[in-house]
């Protein structure tokens, strides 16, 4: 119970965080990807503000993680092409997983129509690599 | 300073909390495509938490929605349709879990915990879409 509340209030803040960035506008994000446009350098300063907290925090705690560390193994094509994939769609909607995610709580068109695509996507991907054990 | 870079950094201290707060819940790292995929697996162990982070998120951003005006803009860029939001979703599903992370899982837990990879896919997504939002101006404007 007290896990469960402590993850609500994680994803509350996390979803507020999203918010009050302005990361929720779509045209906050492509404006920030618009390097040869009017650039809004906003996303870097939210970027820079969660590294702030989390950076030396996961120093302290030294939580063993799921992400692949610096395991000296060559860099997979799986993980270059996956991140070329998931920024060219960044580019194209404004969204990535979270912002999309919270706009739900908004009731946007756009994000009721990018989720479940979202969705479809990454179950294609689980039954290919067989992600789904 | 702009107040929307201030907003920002207060927006991204609240985002990086609920990452801590969440990891030490539970142990996991939340970051949101792993999070999201992990639930659409029909093996349904550990849904739990991720169930509960996904409505916290929502709800979070609903109240800001609601409480705060400059929360509340909502802007679709010149030219994308529900047809292109349709894409783009599929896009982004895919090529988040295969690339093992989005802006949260590489961009903020990975990049944090110095990991190669993490910083490697950051860069990779973050030019991926410069060049894209280039592209489709370019096009759109002719």
């Amino acid at each position: 119970m007290k896990r469960n509340l402590l993850t609500f209030l994680g994803g509350a803040l996390f979803g507020a965080g999203l918010a009050i960035s302005g990361m929720t506008d779509p045209l906050k994000v492509t404006a920030f990807l618009d390097i040869f446009g009017f650039w809004d350098p906003t996303l870097a300063f939210v970027m820079g503000g969660a590294l702030m907290v989390t950076a030396p925090c996961y120093r302290l705690l030294r939580t063993p993680c799921s992400l692949p560390r610096d395991s000296g193994d060559p860099i997979s094509k799986p993980l270059i092409i996956g991140a070329i994939l998931f920024g060219i769609g960044w580019g194209l909607g404004g969204f990535c997983p979270g912002p999309a995610i919270a706009n739900l709580g908004g009731l946007r068109t756009e994000a009721l129509v990018f989720v479940p695509a979202m969705a479809v996507g990454m179950i294609i991907v689980q039954r290919l690599y067989k992600l789904d054990a | 300073m702009d107040p929307s870079y201030v907003n920002g950094l207060f927006g991204g201290v609240l985002i990086g909390a609920g990452t801590l707060l969440t990891m030490v819940a539970n142990g996991k790292v939340p970051g949101i495509s792993g999070v999201f995929g992990r639930l659409l697996r029909p093996s349904s162990n550990e849904t739990g938490w991720r169930f509960v982070f996904l409505a916290g998120l929502i709800a979070g951003a609903a109240v800001l929605f609601r409480v705060y005006e400059p929360a509340s803009v909502f802007r679709v860029p010149d030219g994308r349709n529900l047809a292109v939001y349709a894409i783009a979703g599929l896009i982004v599903g895919f090529g988040t879990r295969l690339g093992g992370g989005c802006t949260s899982g590489h961009g903020i837990c990975g990049i944090s915990m110095g990991a190669r990879d993490s910083m490697i896919a950051t860069a990779v997504f973050m030019v991926a879409g410069m060049a894209t939002v280039y592209v489709f101006r370019t096009l759109i404007t002719g």
